[in-house]
């Protein structure tokens, strides 16, 4: 035993220990968040029972199975549920109503004594709608007009005939609104800051103002003529409506303009279910969301953050590099540039809310308060730079990751061999260009390595981001098609902070559970796929220093 | 030559000691009252001897006695250490190197150097051989194919690498790789080449090589070469230095060294008493 420890196989057994646990972590993390937040968009089955009431009435139920717990019975007496058992324990289920807006709440727990027998009848439907959530119920009719078109059987292919031109129409009123609408919008901000601002400088003369004015009157008559197509489209529209029987026997009419999307989850194949399933992954990617954050997808976000990412490298990598450069290459080493070293590098533990804070008062009120006094007076009150942006969320961002940068790259930089700088020098080549052409591209690697963890920071950080330009829902991208595109004073929307907002701030709860998984995955993936190309570029550059010693 | 200095040890140099070339050879560097401190340690004490041109100057003697040094002082790499002072002069077609309006770039192309270990760049065999001529500013194509060409011939690489021009140059083995420095230097068509124990990093196949190239090289350059092997220097060498401490204590044709040294201290040092 005691050469058995002396022989160091206890530090072997416990440091392969170690790494276990730590891909355990790694790995537990992945699974957890794809387990509850992939499974969201399944098509679960539709269960049919009946509820008995305190009263000794009873009622029927349709809805989702959500979840299943223990309870003690005593609990349940307590919160007034009157069950005869001699059993200490008992079960309850999560149950999904759906029909917010006839029941108010979607989302119950019941406990299972109180339920009937579970059947699964093929003719419910559960429908995706637009605004206030899902509903579910039993088909009655598909009515054109308010004239029935077609009852029963008949009414299910009737439906997803009509559901189709529906959706077709409802794609083209959401391109109308966000992209001419919203271009027409931007045009007539443009005239009146013109105009506001001739008025300002004094140089809004008769011709200036008619000219404006002319322009504004194009732009009103688009917006007019758009108007009365989107006014055309909306009544095709609302042509259409179905009938649906809900589970207190409520017959509710619902048009098809609200309508997203319906099934039969109970009378899906397998096939179906995974083409369903694979559609409304991709709709949770690419569309915007719906519902306070609570449905529909989350591009924006994830827009949002790429987009903050990369032009935080854009501004942190030349910036850092620079500054490394200078306090390795050129500065005399000494007691002064040893503290600025030390300050440097215990600027990457000041906790990041202090930078947010920092970029608030900094960036936002005073960088962006007088490049608005000075370029954008025009628009005052209304702040241009002076209010949280993209811009500034990168700047701060950057400020935040800069000292991983300068360390990184002034350990790349140290670890350059002196004979390479020596022989770039004696075939006379100046300091400069032995820096330029020689010791950088030799120290790349160390700068993607300062990259790499500059972006895993970086992604991940929420705190700082909240003071200086992140927002629950954004109007519009950074990125657009109206000049001059690149919109970085605009605010935008963030993986992390719909991470949060959806999970804390959401009206319900129970439904926005897997979304805060789901995006969560989703945010993990975008940050590994940003490193995955950071890493293969850092690799290919050590291919071509392989056989260099120290690098 | 030698002026009279403070003597920190019993030789006397300039009494004994043959401090001058054969003045048959044209003088490719002078070397004038050199001192150099690195901070308060002088490193080299009054140093000043010729060479010649288009001849291998050998310097050798033990570790620590100031050749490297000196040979860095030729192009001035001394420049580099932050603590390092030096007096005196050293004439190059009589100019002094260290004088202040000398460009130190322009230098260093004119004055080759290799070091004791291979460093080539982590770049292609070919843009490790142009990029001295890249430095300059040539950048056209045929001009630096040829002078990649000639250069590598001149160092005898040319048959080896010519169909694997675009690898890396720490692909090659050491004494390719020492060759391709060699080919980096010369092709600057500089006017000295000097070697810092070109060849001890090497095994003997690539040092026999090395020394060839040596011998093949003078005709075109002046070559100073520091080694730590005397059957190197008496191999390679038309005239040889030896070094101790600081000071040259005698330099002269390398038979004549090797053979009837002045100095005792040289006899004991090639005999093997001492070093």
């Amino acid at each position: 035993m005691r050469d058995w420890f002396k022989g160091g196989e206890p530090w072997i057994w416990m440091t392969a220990g170690a790494v276990a646990l730590s891909l355990v972590s790694v790995y537990a993390v992945l699974w957890m968040t794809a387990a509850q937040g992939l499974g969201h968009w399944w098509p679960k089955p539709l269960v049919e029972t009946t509820l008995t009431e305190a009263d000794g009435s009873v009622k029927r139920l349709i809805g989702e199975l959500r979840e299943k717990e223990e309870i003690s019975l005593l609990r349940l007496r307590e919160s007034g549920y009157d069950i005869k058992s001699d059993d200490q324990f008992t079960s309850r289920y999560l149950f999904k109503q759906g029909n917010r807006d006839v029941y108010g709440v979607d989302f119950k727990w019941i406990p299972t004594p109180l339920l009937g027998e579970f059947k699964y009848p093929k003719d419910v439907i559960s429908i995706e709608r637009h605004e206030w959530g899902s509903f579910f119920g039993h088909l009655k009719a598909v009515k054109e007009n308010g004239q029935v078109v077609a009852e029963g059987t008949a009414a299910w292919p009737e439906l997803q005939k009509r559901l189709a031109r529906s959706n077709e129409l409802f794609d083209e009123i959401l391109s109308i609104e966000k992209h001419d609408i919203g271009k027409v919008n931007y045009n007539l901000e443009r005239l009146r800051l013109q105009q506001r601002k001739l008025e300002l400088q004094g140089g809004l003369t008769e011709e200036a103002q008619a000219a404006i004015d002319q322009e504004r009157q194009i732009h009103e008559t688009e917006f007019a003529k758009l108007q009365a197509r989107l006014d055309g489209l909306r009544a095709q529209n609302a042509r259409d409506s179905l009938t649906a029987e809900v589970q207190d026997g409520q017959v509710i009419e619902i048009p098809f303009a609200k309508i997203a999307d319906v099934i039969k989850p109970n009378d899906m194949s397998v096939v179906q279910k995974i083409s369903h399933y694979l559609q409304k992954l991709s709709e949770f990617i690419t569309d915007d969301p719906r519902e306070a954050n609570t449905e529909g997808g989350i591009f924006p976000a994830i827009f949002g953050t790429v987009m903050m990412v990369l032009l935080m490298s854009a501004m942190v990598t030349p910036l850092g590099i620079m500054a490394a450069v200078y306090m390795r290459e050129y500065a005399k080493q000494g007691p002064l540039i040893q503290i600025i070293r030390i300050s440097v590098n215990n600027l990457a533990g000041v906790p990041s809310i202090v930078y947010g804070v920092f970029g608030l008062g900094f960036f936002v009120y005073f960088l962006g308060g007088n490049i608005d006094a000075l370029f954008f007076p025009e628009a005052s009150p209304a702040p241009v730079f002076g209010s949280p942006g993209i811009l500034w969320s990168s700047l701060t961002l950057a400020l935040l990751t800069l000292p991983v940068v300068i360390v990184a790259t002034e350990e790349g930089l140290s670890r350059v061999p002196r004979s390479i700088r020596e022989g770039s020098l004696a075939l006379g080549a100046t300091k400069a260009e032995t820096l330029w052409r020689t010791v950088l591209p030799i120290a790349s690697p160390a700068m993607m390595t300062g990259l790499i963890l500059a972006v895993a920071r970086a992604a991940g950080e929420v705190a700082p981001l909240m003071l200086v330009g992140v927002v629950k829902l954004a109007p519009s991208l950074p990125l657009d098609g109206n000049f001059p595109f690149l919109h970085l004073e605009r605010k935008f929307m963030h993986l992390g902070f719909h991470i949060y907002d959806v999970g804390f701030q959401s009206p319900n709860v129970e439904a926005a559970r897997p979304l805060v998984f789901a995006t969560s995955l989703l945010l993990v993936i975008i940050i590994i796929v940003l490193n995955m190309f950071a890493i293969r570029l850092r690799n290919r550059l050590r291919e071509r220093m392989r056989g260099l010693e120290g690098v | 030559m030698t002026e009279a200095s403070p003597k920190t040890h019993a030789i006397h140099i300039g009494d004994l000691g043959r401090t001058q070339t054969e003045d048959t050879d044209t003088v490719a560097i002078r070397v004038e009252n050199l001192d150099l401190y690195y901070g308060d340690v002088k490193a080299l004490k009054s140093v000043s001897m010729t060479i010649p041109k288009n001849r291998v100057t050998a310097f050798i003697g033990p570790s620590g006695c100031g050749k490297s040094t000196l040979l860095r002082c030729f192009n001035r790499m001394n420049d580099l250490v932050d603590i390092c002072r030096v007096d005196g002069k050293i004439l190059m077609e009589d100019k002094n190197i260290y004088d202040r309006d000398v460009n130190v770039a322009l230098l260093r192309r004119r004055v080759g150097m290799v070091f004791q270990k291979p460093n080539p760049f982590p770049k292609s065999i070919y843009e490790n051989v142009a990029y001295g001529l890249r430095i300059m500013g040539v950048n056209d194509r045929s001009t630096l194919d040829e002078a990649v060409e000639k250069a590598l011939r001149g160092a005898a690489l040319w048959n080896e690498v010519k169909d694997r021009l675009s690898e890396n140059g720490l692909s090659l083995s050491g004494g390719q790789q020492q060759r391709l420095v060699i080919a980096r230097a010369i092709a600057l068509e500089p006017d000295v080449l000097l070697l810092d124990e070109p060849a001890s990093a090497l095994d003997p196949i690539s040092t026999a090589k090395i020394e060839e190239l040596v011998n093949e090289m003078k005709d075109k350059y002046t070559i100073v070469i520091v080694t730590h092997n005397m059957q190197q220097a008496a191999r390679v060498s038309d005239y040889t230095a030896f070094m101790y401490m600081g000071e040259l204590v005698e330099i002269g044709r390398t038979n004549d060294v090797f053979l009837k040294p002045t100095v005792k201290q040289t006899e004991d040092y090639i005999t093997g008493r001492f070093g």
